[in-house]
C-alpha cells in the first residue's frame, strides 16, 4: 500500500465473517480501494444493523451518505459509514432505495443516526420509516426541493434579499448577470455527449458521424508503387535511377 | 397558638407553565448560527431543538461542479478554525483513490503543519469556551498564541486562514529553514510561557470548576451509541484517537500521548484539549528534528503540476501545467472514506468518483453534527446558564456543521 490515508486493521477475514453474520440479509459484499462495501437489502436493513453492531462490533455509525444515481433503479443509494473501535475496522453498508420506498430507520440502534437521515432526507427526499422527527435540516424554513439531486440546479430557484420598501426578506426567483460556466472537459475521442458544431450537417445527411471507421470489405493494402495512387514522378530529378549503366568507365 | 407555615403563592389551582425561549442564532455563545429552542421549567432545561443549517453554503453541490483541485479551497472554509484539519482529509480521500504516494518531506510538513493547526484551534476553543463561562483575561491571551499560529501558516502559504496548502500529492510550496527554526523556538519558549499562564488562571479557580465540573456527563455507551469523537469521546474515558490506531502520514513515527478524561464532564473536555496542545508541541518538534530533506509533493506530473523554473525549460512540463489547471486529473472509478483526527474530533469525507476530473459526491462528514445532536440530552435536567458551557466544551464552528 503506498498511499497515506489513515491504515486501520486488515480487512483479511472480515467479509467472510460479515457474510456469515448477515445471511439472508445481505446483497453483495466487494473489496474495493481497500474498503469493504457491504449491500443489503432494503426492507432487511434494521436486522442486518443490529447483527453488524452486536455481531460484528461495528459499535459506532459515523455517517449516513446520499448518492443519487438518476440512470439507474432504483435511483438513490444511502451508505452507512460504520466504526470499530474495538477492532479497529471500518466497513460501509449500501442500501438502495428510491423516492416511494422508505427505507427502514436505524434510530432505535444509533440515535445519532436521527439527524443523519434528516439531512438525507433534506437533501435527497428518501424517507426514513421509522425516524419520528422527519423534519429538514440544513435548507431554509419553507425550501422546495431536494438541492443535492443531480438534476437541481446549481443556482437553485429563488434568491433572496432584503426589501428596504416592504421591510422584510422578499423571495424572488434567481436572476443571474451572467450564466454559470460548467464547462465539459472530455475531448470527443473519449466519448463526450455533445455534438461538435459543424457535425449536425453530417448526422442530417445520414452519414455516419465523425470517428467512425469506414466500413471496407478489402482492406486496402500497397505492395506496389501503383496502389500508393501517386501519379507518374512530375521531373526527371525525382524519379530513381533505374540502373547504373556500366558502372566506372 | 402554633405558627402556621405561610402557604407557596404558588401552589393551588394555578397551573405553571413552561415557558419556550429563543437562544441564538445572534447570540456571541451561541458560537457562530445556532439557533437552539429551549423549554424551560423555570431554569430548568426540559426539552431542547437546535436548529442549524443557517449557514448552509451547498458545499457538497459546489464541489460537484468543480475540478479535484479547484474543490480543496472549500474544505478551507468549512470549519475556518481550523483549515489545515479540514484540507487533510479530503487530499488523503483523492490519494487514497490514485494510491498516490506522497514523498517523506511532504508528509512530514503535513504532520507538522496540522498539529499546529491543532494548536490554534484549540486556543480559539478554550480561550471561547473560558469567556463563555465568565472570564474575559485567558482568552485575550490564548489569541496572542493564535496569532502566531496564523503567522506561520502566513509563512507557509501566503494566507492566513484560508491556506489552501496542502494539495493531492503533498503540499503545495516548501517552507523556508527559518520557519521551522521560528516555530522550533516558538515551542520551546513562547508556547509554554503563554499557555500555562493562561491555563493557570482557569484550571484550578473555583469558579470555573463550579461552573463545568459534573455539568453534561455522558457514559461510554452514550458516547458510543452518539457517535462523538476527538475530544469528547476521549473525554468520556475512551482512549481514541485516529492518530494513534488508524495513523496516517508519518503519525506512526510519531511519539505522544492520547489525554484521556475519567469524569466525562465539561472540564475533562477542557482538559484534554489542554493536554492535546502539549502533545501537539512534542509533535511538532519531532517533525523539525526528523523532517528529511527531499520534494515536498510527489513527482508524479500526471497529478501534480510543475514548478514554474521548470515550465520555462521543459515543454512537457508545460503541458503538464496547462492540462492540470484546465481539465485537472482524473480520478479512478471508485468510492472511499477516509477521516482523519481534525482538531474538533472525527472529520470525514466520503468521495465517490465516476472516472472523470470531477467529484462524483463528496459527502463531508462534519464532526459538529453528532455533537449537536446529542446538545439536548446532555442539557436536559441543567440550569439554562450550563448550555453555553455545554456548547463551549463540544466545540462547535458552524462553517463546518451547517457546510
Amino acid at each position: 500500500m503506498s498511499h497515506c490515508a489513515p491504515r486501520y486493521a486488515s480487512n483479511k477475514g472480515v467479509a467472510a465473517a460479515i457474510k456469515k453474520a448477515l445471511g439472508k440479509d445481505m446483497v453483495s459484499v466487494d473489496e474495493a480501494h481497500g474498503e469493504i462495501a457491504v449491500t443489503v437489502k432494503r426492507d432487511r436493513l434494521v436486522s442486518a444493523m443490529t447483527a453488524l453492531r452486536d455481531v460484528c462490533e461495528y459499535q459506532q455509525l459515523m455517517e449516513i451518505a446520499g448518492v443519487d444515481w438518476p440512470d439507474r433503479d432504483p435511483r438513490f443509494e444511502v451508505v452507512y459509514c460504520l466504526l470499530s473501535v474495538t477492532k479497529n475496522h471500518r466497513i460501509r453498508v449500501h442500501v438502495w432505495s428510491n423516492e416511494e420506498d422508505a427505507v427502514p430507520s436505524v434510530t432505535g440502534i444509533w440515535p445519532v443516526a436521527g439527524w443523519l437521515e434528516r439531512e438525507v432526507f433534506d437533501m435527497y427526499g428518501v424517507t426514513f420509516a421509522g425516524n419520528d422527527d422527519l423534519r429538514r435540516i440544513l435548507t431554509d424554513y419553507g425550501f422546495v426541493g431536494h438541492p443535492q439531486r443531480k438534476d437541481f440546479p446549481l443556482t437553485g430557484y429563488v434568491e433572496l434579499r432584503y426589501s428596504e420598501e416592504e421591510k422584510r426578506v422578499k423571495y424572488e426567483p434567481v436572476q443571474l448577470a451572467q450564466d454559470f460556466r460548467n464547462f465539459d472537459f472530455m475531448s470527443p475521442w473519449e466519448g463526450a455527449d455533445y455534438v461538435l458544431p459543424g457535425d449536425e450537417k453530417v448526422i442530417q445527411s445520414g452519414e455516419p458521424p465523425r470517428g467512425t471507421p469506414p466500413q471496407v470489405n478489402t482492406p486496402k493494402t500497397t505492395e506496389k508503387p501503383e496502389q500508393t495512387g501517386a501519379g507518374k514522378a512530375a521531373n526527371k530529378a525525382a524519379t530513381p535511377k533505374q540502373k547504373t549503366k556500366g558502372g566506372s568507365k | 397558638m402554633s405558627l402556621q407555615p405561610e402557604l407557596s403563592p404558588t401552589t393551588g389551582d394555578e397551573a405553571i407553565q413552561n415557558y419556550t425561549i429563543n437562544f441564538g442564532p445572534q447570540h456571541p455563545a451561541a458560537h457562530g448560527v445556532l439557533r437552539l429552542v429551549m423549554e424551560l421549567d423555570g431554569e430548568i432545561v426540559e426539552r431542547m431543538d437546535p436548529h442549524v443549517g443557517l449557514l448552509h453554503r451547498g458545499t457538497e453541490k459546489l464541489i460537484e461542479h468543480k475540478t479535484y483541485l479547484q474543490a480543496l479551497p472549500y474544505f478551507d472554509r468549512l470549519d475556518y478554525c481550523s483549515p489545515l484539519g479540514m484540507e487533510y482529509s479530503y487530499v488523503l480521500a483523492v490519494e487514497k483513490l490514485l494510491d498516490l504516494e506522497v514523498p517523506l518531506r511532504g508528509q512530514y510538513l503535513r504532520v507538522l503543519f496540522a498539529e499546529l493547526t491543532r494548536i490554534c484551534n484549540h486556543m480559539l476553543n478554550l480561550g471561547s469556551h473560558v469567556m463563555d463561562v465568565g472570564a474575559m483575561t485567558p482568552n485575550l491571551w490564548m489569541f496572542e498564541i493564535r496569532e502566531d499560529c496564523l503567522n506561520f501558516f502566513e509563512r507557509a502559504s501566503g494566507a492566513r486562514m484560508h491556506s489552501a496548502w496542502f494539495r493531492p500529492g503533498g503540499v503545495h510550496q516548501d517552507v523556508p529553514l527559518k520557519l521551522l527554526t521560528d516555530i522550533a523556538d516558538w515551542c520551546d519558549t513562547r508556547l509554554p510561557k503563554l499557555f500555562g499562564d493562561a491555563i493557570s488562571l482557569v484550571a484550578d479557580n473555583r469558579i470555573f470548576k463550579q461552573r463545568n465540573v459534573d455539568i453534561a456527563v455522558v457514559s461510554k455507551e452514550d458516547a458510543l451509541k452518539w457517535g462523538f469523537s476527538g475530544p469528547m469521546i476521549r473525554a468520556a474515558g475512551i482512549p481514541w484517537d485516529i492518530r494513534k490506531s488508524q495513523p496516517y502520514d508519518v503519525y506512526d513515527r510519531m511519539q505522544f500521548d492520547i489525554p484521556v478524561g475519567t469524569n466525562s464532564d465539561c472540564y475533562d473536555r477542557f482538559m484534554v484539549r489542554v493536554e492535546e496542545v502539549y502533545q501537539s508541541a512534542r509533535i511538532i518538534r519531532q517533525c523539525i528534528n526528523e523532517m528529511p530533506e527531499g520534494p515536498v509533493a510527489s513527482t508524479d506530473r500526471k497529478v501534480v503540476p510543475p514548478k514554474r523554473g521548470e515550465m520555462k525549460q521543459s515543454m512537457e512540463a508545460l503541458i503538464h501545467h496547462f492540462k492540470l489547471y484546465t481539465e485537472g486529473f482524473h480520478v479512478p472509478e471508485g468510492s472511499v472514506y477516509v477521516a482523519t483526527e481534525s482538531p474538533k474530533g472525527e472529520f470525514g469525507v466520503y468521495l465517490v468518483s465516476d472516472g472523470s476530473n470531477k467529484p462524483y459526491r463528496c459527502k463531508i462528514r462534519p464532526t459538529a453534527f453528532s455533537h449537536l445532536q446529542a446538545m439536548e440530552m446532555m442539557s436536559k435536567g441543567h440550569m439554562l446558564a450550563d448550555t453555553t458551557a455545554i456548547l463551549g466544551a463540544m466545540d462547535i464552528v458552524f462553517g463546518e456543521c451547517d457546510r
